[in-house]
């Protein structure tokens, strides 16, 4: 491959390759030939998709439009994830804009037959409206897709991840050409310190801020890390971003490097992600031989280089000082700052790092300017936010959507509310530094500081949604568990303290609390916050003491009653025979492993309390209905 | 190389993949990736070995493996099985499917079975979250596993 010497090459290029995409930018009819296709099929290619049938899908429409000798005017293109993890695999057909839901490899069968050669929409693959019950042909009329605004994602389900020439027709490496040849390193961060960016992994610095400390320490080698270790359990942003869009990271860090002074980049993301990492490295690899990473990138004496390195599965690595420690071949092990990593990071020379979502917003504010970028969200949030949206929701995926909408929006508009019509009762953000939020407060608008003022945070992006059926003290304890095995062991206060939380919260599940535990889970809680040394300890007790405060009555019913409201710690629950139904057919008595059922055949049974073991075995066993749990 | 008790046509894999990197200072996490991707675990001879070979102290090595989750020191089984126990999974009931592998297979102490047919561990969160709850079984993904669903998946397995 000829590299791309200039700025005016670049665009050229990107003026020939407009056409190859431009039947997915517009809805063209299909009655011409654009772009050497009549139709594309767009199909998603996230880890998501794929594994629920989506690389059986795409080897179906590859046969069956060879089988009808359409190969020169249709063509399948696997894109970025959608977002719409709840009705994947799908697949889009433009310029119809048709979107298709939960295809199978039977159903890529009727596709190509009824739409593309016979020209009919198949309705019965649309979405259907859950309240009209109409079928919704276009992506954009689905109330999932209805308040998103993609920025971050706008490239993920339109472009092939691993083919550079379509990143460039979308304008790919506009902004590394601009910011090279038309902007100076000051103007490039005062630009992003302008938009109001501010991070995306967790702690919402100002981002054109970190970019001017890193600039102003004075170094022969600087470095830019991109944090692609997203360890919070439930988010999936960053590994979308990079499995549909990888180039965008690229770029960007390479505007990051010219903007504080640093010709080399690292890429520090987990080993969990093959997909992704396997995306990336074709990316790296086609943007060195296109010029546009390396030496004198596009003809001008900015040089930049890009390598990656690996996590190993742990949570701390996520901390800036812990993920330089790592990178440098260590124990993901946090070091106290100051120094902070802009003025001594990796290899003790001043380092940037930014989360990968951050990065995926540089190019557009580059090229649409900091004004547009800060026209959206709120006071001091500006732009958007990705979240992933999980547990007990009736869509689950990924939504963009401008920061200052409220949790109900995107809870019941986007979420399609709660899974079989259960109630709401919190929805946890922040992932394990964060808090729960009860249902008082869906309609606060989300941005950093609100989120921060009921007692959670934005953290990445994760969004948990609990249901009635979840036990909010099984929940705090679950986080403390995470805790636990990923304390790193440095500071006391986190590898003893939040140990025991983890067991008085056992203690209370097991139906040993008192009132003391829930005092005593206050009191070290806030010592644990006060007394450690990183952002894992100091946001640790954030799930329990969250939960206490929104969740007392739960908490008290524990102790005191010795009971789960919600029905799920296991220990706290009893097991009884409703004598008016059970018609004493011994089949339980026979079922119980430790024989604790005792009564007459023919005769109501009993469980014995006080040996009971609450396997359930009996509950299982009974055809009458007459065993309860409660 | 005899002095390892190692299969030695893998470690000279390894050795070549070491020789080729460019920068050994900081290799180290990923010189453990690949070695585990060839050996499947990491034994302290291996450690010893790596240790050697970049001039650093066999502790620091043993430092790092046990730090991180990824890597293991236990050999793994034929099969590989690792239930999902991030949030989105849990509160879905992840806890219940990895019940239900351990009692199907009848592993109580430990992680893997007496005939070395099956391990099992946890990992936090694959990002597929939309599916959840996911078991990953050699790399392949299950995804929306009900209790139900475990003995039949299991059986895929025991006969290959």
């Amino acid at each position: 491959m000829t590299k791309i010497k200039s700025l005016q090459e670049l665009t050229s290029l990107r003026d020939k390759l407009k056409d190859s995409v431009i039947n997915r930018l517009e809805a063209t009819g299909g009655d011409k030939t654009i772009g050497g296709f009549k139709r594309e099929l767009l199909v998603c290619g996230g880890t998501g998709c794929e594994a629920s049938g989506g690389i059986d899908v795409v080897r179906v429409l590859k046969e069956e439009i060879k089988n009808n000798g359409l190969e020169k005017e249709v063509q399948v293109v696997r894109t970025g994830c959608f977002g719409f993890c709840e009705k994947g695999p799908i697949v889009k057909v433009v310029p119809d804009n048709i979107f298709y839901i939960e295809i199978t490899a039977e159903k890529a069968k009727t596709i190509i037959k009824e739409h593309i050669v016979n020209g009919n929409v198949v309705n019965e693959y649309l979405y259907e409206d859950p309240e009209t019950k109409k079928h919704l042909p276009k992506q954009d009329d689905i109330p999932f897709y209805k308040k998103q605004m993609r920025v971050a994602l706008r490239n993920c389900g339109l472009i092939d991840p691993e083919n550079i020439n379509e990143y460039i027709a979308v304008d790919g490496y506009q902004a590394l050409g601009k910011v090279l040849t038309d902007m100076t390193p000051e103007k490039v961060i005062d630009e992003v310190k302008q938009s109001g960016l501010r991070g995306r992994g967790g702690g919402g610095f100002p981002t054109g801020l970190k970019w001017e400390l890193t600039k102003k320490s004075q170094s022969d080698i600087k470095y830019i890390i991109c944090n692609a270790d997203e360890g919070d359990p439930g988010a999936f942003m960053d590994r979308s971003i990079l499995e549909g869009d990888p180039n965008t990271v690229l770029e960007a860090m390479a505007i990051a490097g010219y903007a504080v002074g640093a010709s080399k980049g690292c890429i520090y993301i987990r080993a969990e992600y093959p997909l992704a990492i396997h995306r990336l490295r074709i990316a790296i690899e086609q943007a060195y031989d296109l010029g546009l990473l390396g030496e004198n990138i596009l003809g001008t004496n900015f040089t930049f280089h890009v390598e990656l390195n690996y996590g190993a599965g742990a949570f701390i690595c996520g901390e800036e000082t812990a993920l330089i420690n790592s990178i440098e071949g260590g124990r993901g092990e946090p070091t106290v700052k100051p120094p902070f990593p802009a003025q001594q990071g990796l290899w003790k020379k001043p380092t940037n790092i930014n989360n990968v979502e951050t990065f995926a917003n540089i190019c557009p504010i580059i090229l649409r300017g900091a004004a547009w970028f800060s026209s959206i969200g709120t006071a001091k949030s500006k732009g958007t936010k990705v979240f992933a949206l999980a547990g007990k929701v009736n869509n689950v995926g990924l939504v963009e959507v401008p920061m200052g909408l409220t949790l109900r929006e995107i809870i019941f508009d986007l979420g399609g509310g709660i899974k079989n019509d259960r109630n709401f009762k919190a929805v946890q953000t922040g992932g394990p530094s964060g808090g729960c939020i009860p249902a008082q407060y869906l309609d606060t608008p989300i941005d950093y500081d609100n989120l921060i003022a009921i007692g959670s945070m934005m953290g990445s992006g994760g969004m948990i949604v609990m249901d009635e059926d979840n036990c909010m003290v099984n929940i705090a304890k679950f986080y403390l568990e995470f805790t636990v095995d990923e304390s790193c062991g440095r500071c006391t206060a986190c590898r003893i303290g939040n140990k025991r939380l983890h067991e008085m919260l056992t203690e209370i599940t097991d139906g040993k609390g008192t009132m003391e535990h829930l005092e005593g889970l206050k009191d070290l809680g806030e010592i644990i916050k006060d007394s450690s040394l990183c952002g894992l300890g100091q946001t640790s007790p954030n799930p329990v003491l969250s939960t206490m405060n929104f969740f007392w009555d739960e908490y008290v019913a524990h102790v005191k009653d010795k009971a789960c409201p919600a029905g799920v710690c296991t220990n706290l629950l009893k097991y009884y025979i409703t004598p008016e139904k059970c018609i004493g057919c011994t089949a339980c008595a026979k079922s119980c492993p430790v024989g604790v059922i005792s009564g007459e055949v023919k005769k109501a049974h009993k469980i014995d309390q006080e040996k009971c073991i609450k396997c359930g075995a009996c509950a299982a066993k009974c055809k009458f209905a007459a065993i309860t749990r409660k | 190389m005899s002095e390892y008790n190692l299969d030695s046509e893998k470690l000279k894999k390894l050795e070549a993949y070491i020789d080729g990197l460019k920068d050994k200072e900081g290799a180290l996490i990923n010189i453990l990736h690949e070695a585990q991707d060839l050996f499947g675990y990491l034994p302290e001879d291996l450690q010893l070995f790596i240790a050697r070979k970049l001039n650093i102290t066999a502790a620091k090595v043993f430092g790092v493996v046990t730090f991180y989750s990824y890597f293991s020191m236990e050999p793994k089984g034929k099969h590989s099985i690792s239930v999902c126990m991030g949030t989105a999974c849990f509160v879905k009931g992840a806890d219940k499917i990895l019940d239900e592998f351990r009692k199907q297979l009848n592993i109580k102490e430990g992680n893997n079975t007496e005939d070395g047919l099956f391990s099992i561990d946890t990992l936090r969160c694959v990002g597929a979250c939309g599916l959840a709850p996911v078991v990953i079984i050699d790399g392949k993904v299950f995804g929306r596993v009900k209790v139900e669903d475990v003995a039949g998946i299991l059986k895929e397995y025991a006969e290959a």
